[in-house]
């Protein structure tokens, strides 16, 4: 038989100025299994506490319904207050008499009756409630980073330096992302190489940091604390383990003309090749596409030069397993493809360029050394065009609808740096408008115009036409002056918008992670979680999450760290017991279930049953893991026969309410 | 449809609310002291993914005379995904109510978010009053359960 | 194309490709042809049937017989394939167990429609260019061919074997049957008069379940309706509202997976058109979220446990004129 305490709460006079409380806690005191019914001032305070607690006691009661404010407000209160009764804290209901009835409604009498129903209904499901324990799940203390660029390096860094272990997957042959080819940086300019370099080294010299370079996730199975993931470590066709990055092998490939990627296509490299100087590892990775040996069987004179005889031309993928508790994505971004903007010539013209293409002119690794020279000719460029918001703040197809946040400093930047080194060259900006929101990001900006004479022109460009005499026609709108211009200039740099990699939407796949139109991730609350996905121990790091600079991209990643950290110091992590469990004798084992579950929390076994007429049959059977399901209950109604229900929120506790508001 | 407007009927109306927005936002339409009619009495769900057509069919089985079921927007689910397979599950119940002479006007679905406390009580006051027009639910009763 | 059927089940029960057959088999009357299951030539010489009356899907029975020892020839209609698909996409069928051999589908015909010209007593039929000579015990009768056909073959969406180890006869196509055309005039109905329409049909309803017996999606391990913790248990359908939720959740529970094979409306000994409902879900979900026939394959996603971020709204319902 069912024990059921009412607790009444006054809340002062905010329930007990609409709600006549004697009269709830009278006419609960007659439902059915209430053993004792109260009102009290403050249920929340301590001595209001006590009166539960020590009803529990005196009543041996077996369910509490307490009538005051939102359970969002004290649910816990009263459930911390049962368990150190000796009453599970799951026993607990609030009827919310507050918040949705004294609050709202002004006549006594019908918000009396309301409270009334209110308290019915907690009754009718507190009949109900069994006693839930919240389960345990040990945590595996190691870490997966996805994308080696600053971001991944930052988090990897904080983490590793906690003591913990932490794996880096990078998909280049070396880590390093899009801030290494990049020139200098904003608003500092200071060379980007020479503070992230230093970075790279530690993160590679590291004892806790393994570097998977050359290498992708090709699978996710687990949940919070205990991740298994296969990563495919792609064939280099060079062992990692004796190639001493010495370069011979580069100098001598008679292969020289494969694109080089790391400068964006401005120049050539061999194919087999170090992407640059400092990469981390300093490895050697044979191009397939390109290689003579691989491509047709002759050659070889790599591995005839490798002094330590690190060519493999017979290495293949591998694949390889680990235990991870925590994962941290990455992944960075990519500028847009400018394919579908006939009117910038970006295809036509090879003096119009990307800024990321301006930054390996511009720098001294870049193709020419650091000297600003026009790819067509390789003369100076004195007249120089900047165009703004290439697909950036787009509501056409082409490009995003979203503001890629770093165009406008980069911008600043370069033209600063041009006129820096080349006073003679003239700069024009066209820009929507300038956004510098940012610590010292607007004197910078200012700096550019005022001190540097950058012309900024409110304004859009409309075409780009490449002349026969080398010019270029740049024909703009000046919106200000309200008139048209037209600019024959030396160099066009388009400030492409960025976009996620494309790797990030089949990983968000694997992780049961969510991502946004614009396949960025979702954080799991956008103001108070914005470094954690709505998935338990994934976190999120850097531009994978919206666009970013290095100054944000590293403060995330430092908080992404800090929340891997939070996870990984602990042996085993509280589960929400409010989950789903599956009837295994009325279950179907048709997947309808799983397919619905935004966690991956469902998994089918094959089990053998006593049938009635005492044969054994195997069917396959639902199964639930309490420590990756959240509780959203889509299962339950997925679930065609009703074996799925869910803790707490059990078909019929909820038919229950449903009555008894009904009555 | 009923020509008169019922002006003295009180009809009773089941809200299933979504712990993480809606519920939230029907608390803050109570800190802001928004009123709505005690006709409305929410049931809290986790997610309402969580609501199953049998609820909804129970609720009106026992003598509610509407049912409304909010969650957060598409998009900001707290479990992500939950609240899309909601919208077609509704959408495919609401319609089949329909097809059946159900009044289309005593199911709906509403996106109310933990900051909407002002849209929650605006679409309890706009739902019970249609309700209130519609007159009693007769088509999907059970006459077992009415009241005596 | 009965004897072609036989002599192939014969000879893959002889060469042990097969252990058992499912086919059918004649009931208490001519017109009453139920699915059997057969282990030796010798039953099948004796009792397989199959003619114009054999309309049962055998599909649902693999769910048990498919889990059996040694392997199952199974006789599967354009249909019954479908419903197939569907259950092994369900994993509630063992596709290894079963040896498919496709054969023609329908019209078959509907003894109802027979009965209701005034003709008793049938011993047997046959069709002689589409006029149907039906054998009686006080003579023989006529009736146009396509009079006596079942509703579910007037409609008929598709003649195409969806799975199949083997054929019999030639494959057919998916057929454009204008099967919509009743839930489309229901639709156009004021909401009173479809209230009316569905009163009139479902206070019919004496909760024998034979539509939820037949039904091939309705295979769960336990129903709902035989629950009693489930709050919507089987009720003698003392009130309006008993039938409503029953017939509204079964159709919803088979929503998107329901293959609209027919078989509901084919058994209901009241004549309830139960396949409507089951059609305007398909309808629904086919305008909705775009084209899906249930059992068509055996790995897309069923439409209610997908979703798209830009799916209509439920007001869509309200958006579809006045009521």
């Amino acid at each position: 038989m069912k024990r059921i305490g009412v607790f009444v709460c006054h809340c002062g006079t905010n329930i007990a100025a609409t709600v006549d409380v004697k009269a709830v806690a009278e006419a609960l005191g007659h439902e059915p299994g209430v053993v004792i019914s109260q009102d009290y001032q403050y249920m929340c305070s301590e001595s209001g506490q006590n009166l539960v607690k020590n009803a529990i006691k005196e009543h041996n009661l077996t369910g509490v319904v307490v009538c005051s404010c939102s359970p969002r407000m004290h649910e816990n209160t009263f459930r911390k207050a049962a368990a150190s009764a000796g009453l599970n804290p799951y026993l607990v209901e609030i009827a919310n008499i507050r918040e949705q009835c004294s609050w709202i409604h002004k006549d006594i009498a019908s918000a009396t009756e309301k409270a009334i129903i209110l308290g019915k209904a907690a009754v009718a499901k507190v009949h109900l409630n069994s006693p839930l324990t919240a389960g345990e799940s040990p945590v595996v203390k190691r870490a997966l980073v996805i994308g080696g660029g600053i971001a991944g390096i930052q988090t990897a860094l904080d983490i590793a330096e906690a003591g913990f272990d932490v794996d880096i997957v990078e998909k280049n042959p070396t880590i390093g992302g899009k801030m290494a080819q990049i020139d200098k940086t904003f608003p500092t300019l200071d060379c980007a190489a020479c503070i992230l370099t230093p970075k790279m080294v530690e993160a590679s010299q590291n004892e806790h940091i393994t570097i998977h370079s050359f290498s992708e996730v090709a699978d996710v199975k687990g949940f919070v604390g205990n991740f298994t993931v296969k990563i495919k470590k792609k064939a280099r066709f060079v062992d990692e383990t004796k190639c001493t990055g010495c370069g011979l092998c580069t100098e001598k490939c008679p292969m020289k003309k494969v694109p080089n990627e790391f400068n964006m296509g401005l120049d050539n490299r061999t194919a087999i090749y170090i992407p640059f100087a400092q990469a981390v590892p300093k490895v050697a990775t044979i191009d397939p596409n390109y290689c003579m040996m691989l491509q047709k069987g002759k050659c070889g004179i790599c591995s005839s030069v490798c002094s330590v005889g690190a060519i493999d031309y017979k290495q293949e993928d591998k694949i390889i397993e680990q235990q991870y508790g925590a994962i941290i994505v990455a992944t960075g971004f990519n500028p847009i493809k400018l394919d579908k903007y006939d009117e910038f010539a970006y295809n036509q013209c090879p003096d119009v360029v990307t800024s990321l293409e301006l930054e390996r002119l511009m720098n001294a690794a870049g193709p020419n050394g650091g000297t600003l020279l026009r790819p067509s000719d390789k003369t100076h460029p004195h007249k120089i065009v900047f165009v703004q918001c290439v697909g950036s703040r787009c509501d056409d197809s082409k490009g995003k609808p979203y503001c890629s946040k770093i165009c406008c400093m980069y911008t600043a930047k370069h033209a600063m740096l041009i006129r820096e080194k080349y006073p003679d060259t003239d700069v024009y900006v066209f820009y929507i408008d300038v956004r510098t929101p940012g610590k010292n990001f607007d004197e910078f900006y200012r700096r550019a115009v005022e001190q540097y004479n950058v012309h900024y022109i409110k304004g859009m460009v409309g075409k780009v036409t490449p002349r026969s005499d080398g010019k270029i026609d740049v024909q703009a709108s000046d919106l200000l002056a309200n008139e048209q211009l037209h600019i024959d200039a030396d160099m066009v740099v388009l400030a492409a918008a960025i976009e996620p990699d494309k790797t990030a939407r089949p990983l968000a796949t694997m992780l049961t992670t969510q991502m946004d139109t614009n396949d960025f991730f979702t954080e799991a609350h956008p103001k108070l979680r914005p470094v954690e996905s709505a998935t338990a121990g994934i976190f999120l790091s850097g531009a994978c999450q919206g666009p970013k600079d290095i100054p944000e991209t590293v403060a995330q990643a430092s908080a992404a760290a800090a929340k891997a950290i939070g996870l990984l110091v602990k042996n085993s992590i509280t589960c929400n017991p409010c989950v789903a469990h599956s009837d295994e004798l009325m279950c179907n084992g048709c997947s309808s279930c799983e397919k619905v579950c935004p966690y991956g929390a469902i998994t089918y076994i094959d089990k053998e049953f006593r049938m009635p007429d005492r044969t054994t049959a195997i069917r396959r059977v639902a199964s639930v893991n309490p420590a990756v399901c959240q509780g959203c209950g889509a299962c339950t109604v997925a679930c065609p026969s009703g074996a799925m229900d869910l803790n707490g929120f059990s078909n019929s506790q909820i038919m229950s309410e449903v009555d008894a508001i009904c009555k | 449809m009923q020509v008169n407007d019922n002006k003295d009927f009180q009809p009773l109306i089941v809200a299933f609310c979504c712990n993480w927005c809606s519920y939230a936002g029907a608390d803050l339409s109570g800190t802001n002291r928004l009123n709505y009619p005690t006709n409305v009495k929410i049931i809290r769900v986790p997610c309402s993914c969580r609501v199953n057509p049998m609820f909804i069919l129970r609720a009106f089985q026992r003598g509610a005379d509407g049912v409304i079921l909010c969650g957060c927007h598409p998009g900001d689910c707290h479990y992500t995904s939950g609240n899309y397979f909601t919208r077609r599950r509704m959408t495919l119940l609401f319609s089949m109510l329909d097809f059946l002479g159900i009044e289309r006007d005593r199911t709906r679905v509403e996106w109310v978010s933990a900051a909407e406390g002002a849209k929650f009580a605006a679409t309890m006051n706009e739902f019970t009053e249609a309700v209130r027009k519609l007159g009693p639910n007769r088509r999907l009763e059970d006459l077992r359960c009415r009241k005596q | 194309m009965q004897e072609a059927m036989i002599n192939k089940a014969k000879q893959l029960l002889a060469d042990g490709t097969v252990d058992r057959v499912i086919g059918w088999k004649r009931g208490e009357f001519a017109y009453d042809i139920t699915p059997a299951v057969f282990e030796t030539a010798e039953e099948l010489e004796k009792e397989f049937v199959f003619d114009d009356f054999t309309a049962a899907n055998v599909s649902k029975y693999l769910v048990k017989e498919s889990k059996k020892e040694g392997k199952i020839l199974a006789f599967l209609k354009p249909c019954d394939t479908y419903s197939f698909n569907q259950l092994t996409k369900e994993h509630r069928v063992v596709r290894e167990n079963v040896y498919i051999v496709g054969i023609p589908g329908g019209p078959k015909l509907d003894a109802e429609k027979i009965k209701a010209k005034g003709i008793t007593g049938i011993l047997g039929v046959k069709n002689e260019n589409y006029t149907l000579k039906i054998d009686t015990v006080y003579g023989e009768e006529t009736m146009p061919f396509y009079e006596a056909i079942l509703d579910k073959c007037a409609t008929c969406k598709s003649k195409k074997h969806v799975v199949y180890d083997e054929l019999i006869g030639d494959e057919g196509e998916v057929l454009d049957s204008n099967r919509f055309d009743m839930v489309e005039k229901l639709e156009n109905m004021t909401a009173q008069e479809r209230y009316d329409f569905w009163r009139g049909e479902l206070s019919k309803c004496i909760r024998c379940n034979a539509c939820r017996n037949v039904c091939p999606a309705c295979t769960c391990e336990k129903c709902v309706f035989d629950n009693p913790n489930s709050g919507v248990e089987n009720k003698a359908p003392a009130d309006s509202f008993e039938e409503n939720m029953f017939h509204i959740i079964r159709a919803f529970h088979v929503a998107g997976r329901c293959t609209d094979c027919g078989e509901c409306s084919r058994v209901c000994p009241q004549h309830i058109p139960l396949h409507l409902l089951n059609r305007k879900f398909i309808k629904d979900i086919n305008s909705l979220y775009g084209e899906y026939q249930a059992g068509e394959d055996t790995t897309s996603r069923a439409p209610l446990n997908d979703y798209k971020q830009d799916d209509c709204e439920t007001t869509v319902v309200h958006e579809r004129g006045v009521e």
